[in-house]
């Protein structure tokens, strides 16, 4: 009676016992490709950087006033590529290679960059036979189009700070007709695998071998049973870049190791390609769920980013001349002077598209973040609440299960603002429906969350059960709007509810009924205070290749090749995020968090790091996972608090939330199969343990809003490396087990088992950080032994800064809308200080459609603490009042005044050096002045 | 600018807060001037200086609730326009709209206190009766163990002689039912070959659609359900390949190309509505079952698993549908009969005098200081769901059993009583049931409260293979007099 779908079965428990084979707790390698397995790149790797086939024609130059094109031709095939370089506006110089006249279109990736970038004049300086210098523009900036072999060459004074092509790696895999289909209108001698170097010799003798017999993988391809028709053939594409001067390059996230990126060298390259890895492995280049092709190189000097612009699966390989020598061998070089000059060399490869990549010449880091904010947007502003504690669970069970769970942090007097559903809570995993014996009645859950001031998550996967008495697939159907197979017909793959269509988010028609769904009166159960989770969107398909869709899928005229690492962004993107900010008529701030992601996530939301594990290296990866996030524009990152496969020790789990407390995204997160970890129930130590990591999350609520505020406006990181700050100390330059928030929190969170202490860098030569817990003072460019106990979350406060909390923790932060604010003032070894505070409602655009947002510039020098206005234009009223100022680091005044005429009271800690000022009581919005009266005497002494 | 002038709010701490004195925080860390009590600042570590505010951390907010049961509340909740107190007390400065639901909570309580007290009164009347009962029981089975412990090497030699009849009547029990199986196994396989070769007949005309008296590769196509490469679509070599490399087959060759496809072959008939796709439960109750069965190590992968389990290919419909031969077994003959009723009573024999040597067993059970919960042993009660049929057999063991069909998964054998300290009677544990993959053994904590009758109440599992069993029963109900003065005791500071 069970017949006809026995043999997919086959394959399913061929799956899992594959997996049951693999080993216990790691990811089965096997189910994902190596460079080696990917027939484009072993083809491009096995190019030797040599004598680049690539010659610039000269005469073909055109310069206009801001776009130079220039061809170049490949003298092994004669093929003519086409180069386009466009200087754009904040320093960053925009390099396109394309086919002069391909088959067909190649793929431009779309709806990633914002606006139209403004460019600038380029001109020429001087051209001869063998190339042409540009200028720049500004800072003695030139670029050296060299012709024979073609090179480009960006210097700044005598100095080259980065060169293309300059080992000849350049190779552009042009589209052709199937030989053995149709006649090869370039003529048959120009048959090659890589339109690349030193190809010649061999492709000659595989010729001569045999004429048909074609290279493997270049016109179809099979990884374990799946077979890659590839209808247009080889369609490859690499280039690579010199780093003169740099040995640390960052960014190209997502990869579960660590900050400072590793030489390929005789390994794997790093792999951009969003895959739903199961039970990934730390520290290695494997693709994981999101991919953004930047990577930014620092050295002490100078900061820059290249940017390649290319959704297709990618690989990039880094080598470095200084690797593997040791700090001594170093020296010798030093020494002896024979050393060269220290060099990063990087090459990317992708199996499609065109090259087109953005170098953003910084000089500074934050200038980088600017340049990289002006191509991609900046991070969406989240609602204040977002920034608050997430518990989720895969799965709170049924409605009861939500109102225990949420009278849990009630009675343990524990603060949280979202509580999330996993796949569960759905009809049969029915996206927008309610499993009607779990959860009958949504909305009076919802209104139960909400009397309490508090919102909820519930999970929207991009894949449809094929279902035909499902609402959402038989419109999807009717309209048409699926992925459809190489042949035509709708595709379908296996995902949680079973056999599944994918909707081609690429299409905008269906991004714009998927936002629609998101209405209240199609949503049904929805209401306001309900959010969304879009997970499996790399999209994951459980019997695909590699887990995801086949490569020949077409999205419209467009393989799926061509998109994969676009999907997710389109999930989120105008779809979702869309839907969301529709459903209030464009008024309320969304929120949504997404697993897969691209270059451009960053504006529609939240990012975690995926299906991680309840184990201290999972812990520890959390820091540079999120870390090399941030560099590449999105900050709103987390990692699943607790560990999301396996149950963590009490202890692990304190350590989790005291860490998860103190980055963007705090959310504990569990896989179905683990004992409930809801945080009271590891006894009243780790509860009270638990409570405490998250109360101090809440009253730092202010300064983290404000850092969200910042990175929405300027596109600088939230969670920062040192060396973004300190760009100029090279002990920073690796430290990726401790991190800033913004500029003015140090964090090093206590990562290891049975710890009896850390040992953190305070940076910053001449400067002082201030302990938050004890107010101790210690000094910077030092490391500095900190003895922890279970209670310890090792943070430290920059001196110069002034960070503004709200002490009161209520259960949610909206209950803390109107509360006091208390401002921690930590004095520069100069005595001086200065902050910001930023306030709006919390969850509309008004504070940029009404300009309704107050903020405040806050500095404390001459022993004056003063608030001023940063935006007079700006209009809105809060209660909230200064009830508490401490300043770390002060001397006994003799008075203290408002100003000048209210006296107000103080009280000095003489020995760690603190004064409280008790209930100033300026209104937040408020302009003001305290003025503190020196006591001389005590000055004089 | 600062919040408005500040009520008094803990009318009980009045004697601590004399006005217009200093005011020494409780734990007497320190004295302020009493203008600074209930200011909206913070001056002591205790937080005794903010009884009616929000300012103190670790303060506490008394709510009188008249009416009702006065209660203390964090001082966070007071003004955040959530309505904690009855009496609306806390939000006095919020905005948020509070009812004073004081007297009809009261109410409500008394009628619950009322009913419970009637409960509880009828509880322990019976609990008596069990007592009485238990100590009877009590009685007899003493005697009985006696009796026992005199004669326990004679009885045990009759269980193992009993144990021998029993074994001997079953063999020749046994082998009559395998031969009458056997038979009609046989007879089975007789009538589905006829069937199959019907079902070739029907689809050879169906596939030969231009009815040259062959079936061709397009002919083939036609038929997607014989795709082998699961793309969905059966092409040209595939069609080729299930032909048997020929481009088509007559009637006779065709028999070995029927033996290929009539696992996946749909007839035209059939309705490809994806109506008949099982629902999930279905799926669901499927793979529970296997799961028990072989012990199938699937947790282990669990996104993997868990696709694999929703994925569940579509099947027909369960219960499946079966053919009229295959409808039931004819009945055993009057010999095998014979043969059955014989064993069948030197079971029962056996079992009986088995319990017999139980009952040291039963004896040495904890079963409540007056062996009030005795009389539960050997009783099962059973709880219905939408899913599952949960049997509870206090002392024994917990299980779950899916409503349609399937074996029977154990939650956990009898463990220990585990109640708080001062009363372990109200939780018993049962542990070490059928294990999860990968995770600890099923394992059922059960919740005794008071009620008239025994039963279970709900079953749930918060947490992966650990389960929660509410059970009534009146063996819990305490005198009532202490019921009414421990509820009473709420209302005490």
């Amino acid at each position: 009676t069970m017949s006809f779908p026995w043999f997919r079965m086959g394959l399913l428990l061929g799956l899992c016992i594959s997996l049951l084979l693999g080993g216990s707790w790691a990811v089965d390698r096997g189910n994902f490709k190596t460079c080696d397995q990917s027939a484009f790149c072993k083809r491009q790797r096995a190019l030797k950087p040599g004598q680049s086939p690539y010659r610039a024609l000269l005469d073909t130059l055109e310069l206009s006033d801001s776009r130079l094109t220039l061809q170049l031709i490949n003298d092994n095939n004669k093929v003519h590529l086409l180069l386009e370089l466009y200087r754009l506006q904040g320093n960053i110089t925009r390099v396109k290679i394309n086919e002069l006249k391909p088959l067909k279109p190649r793929y431009e990736v779309p709806d990633v960059l914002v606006g139209d970038q403004p460019t600038e004049p380029l001109s020429v300086l001087s051209q001869d036979d063998n190339g042409v210098v540009l200028s720049l523009g500004a800072e003695s900036q030139r670029l050296i189009v060299s012709a024979r072999p073609f090179r480009l060459d960006i210097m700044e004074g005598p100095e080259v700070l980065l060169s293309l092509n300059s080992r000849g790696l350049l190779a552009f895999e042009h589209l052709r007709l199937r030989k053995d289909t149709q006649a090869d209108p370039e003529g048959a001698e120009v048959k090659e695998n890589v339109d690349g170097a030193e190809q010649q010799d061999e492709e000659q003798k595989a010729e001569d071998g045999g004429k048909d017999k074609e290279e493997d993988g270049l016109w179809e391809e099979t990884f374990k049973t799946h077979t890659d028709s590839k209808p247009n053939g080889p369609t490859s594409i690499s280039l690579d870049f010199s780093l003169p001067g740099v040995e640390h390059v960052y960014g190209i996230p997502e990869h579960a190791d660590n900050l400072k990126l590793k030489t390929t060298d005789g390994g794997e390259p790093y792999r951009l390609y969003n895959l739903d890895v199961f039970q990934y492995e730390l520290y290695n280049p494997m693709a994981l769920y999101g991919a953004v092709p930047v990577m930014l190189a620092h050295n002490a000097q100078r900061t820059m980013g290249i940017f390649w612009l290319n959704a297709a699966e990618t690989w990039v390989d880094i080598s470095s001349n200084t690797a593997g020598k040791t700090v001594f061998g170093k020296m010798l070089d030093f020494v002896q002077g024979s050393s060269e000059t220290p060099q990063t060399d990087v090459r990317w490869i992708s199996e499609s598209g065109i090259i087109d990549v953005f170098i953003m010449l910084g000089p500074k880091p934050s200038d980088v973040f600017s340049q990289y904010a002006s191509l991609t947007g900046t991070q969406s502003f989240p609602p204040l609440a977002g920034l608050g504690y997430h518990q989720c669970r895969w799965n709170y069970n049924d409605q009861d299960d939500v109102k225990a769970v949420d009278q849990g942090f009630d009675q343990h007097d524990i603060p949280y603002d979202f509580i999330w559903l996993d796949i569960e809570h759905t009809d049969g995993k029915r996206y927008f429906t309610w499993d009607p014996e779990k959860f009958p009645q949504p909305k009076e859950m919802l209104h139960g969350i909400k009397d309490k001031r508090r919102k909820m998550v519930a999970i929207v996967d991009p894949h449809i059960k094929v279902d035909s008495g499902y609402k959402i697939h038989s419109e999807i159907r009717a309209r048409d709007l699926y992925v459809k197979n190489k042949d035509g017909g709708d595709y379908e793959g296996w995902c949680w509810p079973g056999n599944s269509g994918y909707p081609d988010f690429t299409n905008p028609e269906m991004r714009a009924w998927w936002a629609s769904m998101f209405a209240y009166d199609k949503y049904e159960g929805s209401m306001e205070n309900l959010y969304t989770w879009n997970d499996m969107n790399e999209p994951s398909v459980f019997n695909g290749p590699e887990v995801t869709m086949y490569k020949d899928a077409m999205h419209g005229k467009w393989e799926h090749r061509d998109v994969h690492n676009l999907y997710g962004l389109y999930v989120q993107h105008m779809a979702t995020t869309d839907g969301l900010i529709q459903r209030s008529g464009g008024t309320e701030r969304p929120f949504v968090l997404t697993r897969a992601f691209f270059a451009g996530s960053q504006r529609y939301g939240a990012v975690w790091t995926g299906d991680n594990a309840a184990e201290w290296d999972h812990l520890k990866i959390s820091i540079p996972m999120c870390l090399s996030l941030g560099l590449v524009g999105i900050s709103l990152c987390g990692a699943d608090v607790g560990g999301f496969f396996k149950s963590p020790s009490a202890e692990l789990l304190v350590r989790w939330y005291q860490t998860g407390a103190y980055q963007p995204f705090f959310r504990a997160h569990a896989h179905l199969d683990t004992p409930r970890r809801e945080p009271w129930l590891f006894g009243p130590e780790n509860t009270a343990l638990i409570r405490d990591a998250i109360r101090q999350r809440y009253t730092l609520l202010p300064y983290w809003y404000q850092q969200f505020y910042q990175a929405h406006k300027t596109g600088q990181p939230v969670m920062r490396p040192l060396w973004v700050e300190y760009p100029k100390d090279t002990a920073t330059f690796t430290i990726d087990d401790e991190f800033l928030i913004g500029q003015d929190l140090l964090v090093h969170p206590v990562t290891e088992e049975g710890a009896r202490g850390v040992t953190a860098y305070l940076p910053g030569q001449g400067e002082v950080w201030y302990d938050v817990h004890t107010f101790q003072k210690h000094n910077g460019a030092q490391n500095l032994y900190i003895p922890v106990t279970m209670s310890s979350i090792p943070v430290f406060q920059r001196g110069g800064s002034i960070v503004p909390r709200k002490v009161r923790v209520r259960r949610s932060s909206d209950c803390m809308e109107n509360d006091p604010y208390t401002l921690y003032v930590a004095l520069s070894p100069q005595r001086v200080a200065v902050g910001e505070l930023y306030i709006d409602d919390g969850h509309t655009f008004n504070f940029q459609t009404k300009k309704e947002f107050i903020h405040r510039s806050l500095t404390f020098a001459n022993n004056a603490l003063a608030s001023r206005n940063l935006f007079p234009e700006s209009n809105f009223s809060t209660d909230s009042w200064i009830e508490k100022v401490l300043i770390l680091g002060a001397s006994k005044p003799n008075k203290c005044w408002v100003f000048l005429t209210t006296s107000v009271e103080f009280e000095f800690e003489a020995s760690m050096s603190v004064l409280t000022l008790r209930k100033p009581g300026m209104n937040a919005g408020a302009d003001w002045t305290v003025v503190l009266q020196p006591n001389q005497e005590i000055q004089d002494i | 600018m600062l919040p408005g002038s500040l009520k008094f709010r803990a009318e009980i701490f009045r004697q601590f807060y004399e006005e217009n004195k200093p005011f020494t925080c409780l734990d007497g860390s320190r004295t302020i001037p009493f203008d600074r009590v209930n200011d909206d600042y913070c001056d002591c570590r205790d937080g005794s200086d903010e009884p009616g505010t929000a300012a103190c951390p670790n303060g506490s907010f008394h709510c009188t609730n008249a009416g009702f049961r006065p209660t203390f509340i964090p001082s966070s909740r007071i003004n955040d326009g959530i309505c904690d107190c009855c009496d609306t007390t806390d939000e006095y400065n919020s905005g948020a709209k509070c009812e004073n639901t004081c007297k009809e909570l009261g109410q409500k309580e008394h009628e619950v206190l009322q009913k419970m007290a009637e409960i509880t009164k009828e509880g322990f009347l019976l609990k008596q009766q069990l007592i009485q009962e238990a100590k009877n029981r009590q009685q007899e089975k003493q005697s009985k163990l006696t009796e026992l412990q005199n004669n326990k090497k004679e009885l045990e030699e009759k269980v193992e002689a009993l144990r021998t009849v029993k074994e001997t009547a079953e063999q020749p029990e046994k082998e009559a039912k395998e031969l009458h199986l056997k038979a009609w196994e046989e007879q089975k396989a007789i009538i589905r070959a006829e069937k199959d070769k019907a079902k070739m007949a029907e689809a050879f005309l169906e596939l030969d659609d231009d009815a040259d008296g062959f079936v061709a590769v397009a002919e083939l196509q036609t038929h997607a359900e014989l795709d082998t490469d699961a793309d969905g679509t059966v092409s040209e070599t595939e069609a080729q390949g299930l032909l048997g490399g020929v481009d088509h087959v007559d009637t006779a060759s065709f028999e070995k190309v029927w033996d290929n496809i009539k696992d996946k072959y749909v007839s035209e008939l059939a309705d490809n509505d994806s109506e008949q796709y099982p629902s999930d439960d279905d799926v669901q109750e499927e793979e529970e079952e296997d799961e028990e069965e072989d012990d199938y190590p699937e947790e282990d992968f669990d996104k993997v698993r868990k696709s694999f389990l929703v994925q569940a290919p579509p099947t027909v419909k369960t219960p499946p549908k079966k053919d009229e031969d295959e409808e039931a077994m004819p009945p055993y003959d009057d010999e095998t009969r014979v043969l059955i009723d014989a064993a069948q009573k030197a079971r029962d024999n056996f079992e009986e005098s088995e319990r017999a040597l139980n009952i040291e067993k039963e004896i040495s059970f904890d079963f409540g200081p007056d062996s009030e919960f005795s009389y539960l042993y050997s009783q099962c009660y059973e709880l219905t769901t939408s899913e599952y049929i949960y049997k509870l057999c206090p002392f024994n063991r917990v299980s779950q059993k899916p409503k349609y069909g399937g074996s029977e998964t154990n939650l956990g054998t009898w463990g220990t009583w585990a109640g708080p300290e001062d009363n372990k009677y109200l939780l018993m544990k049962y542990e070490h049931g059928t294990g999860c993959w990968q995770g600890p053994n099923r394992s059922t904590t059960v919740k005794l409260t008071c009620g008239k009758e025994t039963t279970v109440m709900s079953t749930s599992e918060p947490s992966r293979c650990e389960y929660l069993m509410e059970f009534t029963t009146p063996a819990v109900c305490q005198e009532p007099e202490a019921v009414i003065s421990s509820l009473h005791g709420h209302d005490e500071f």
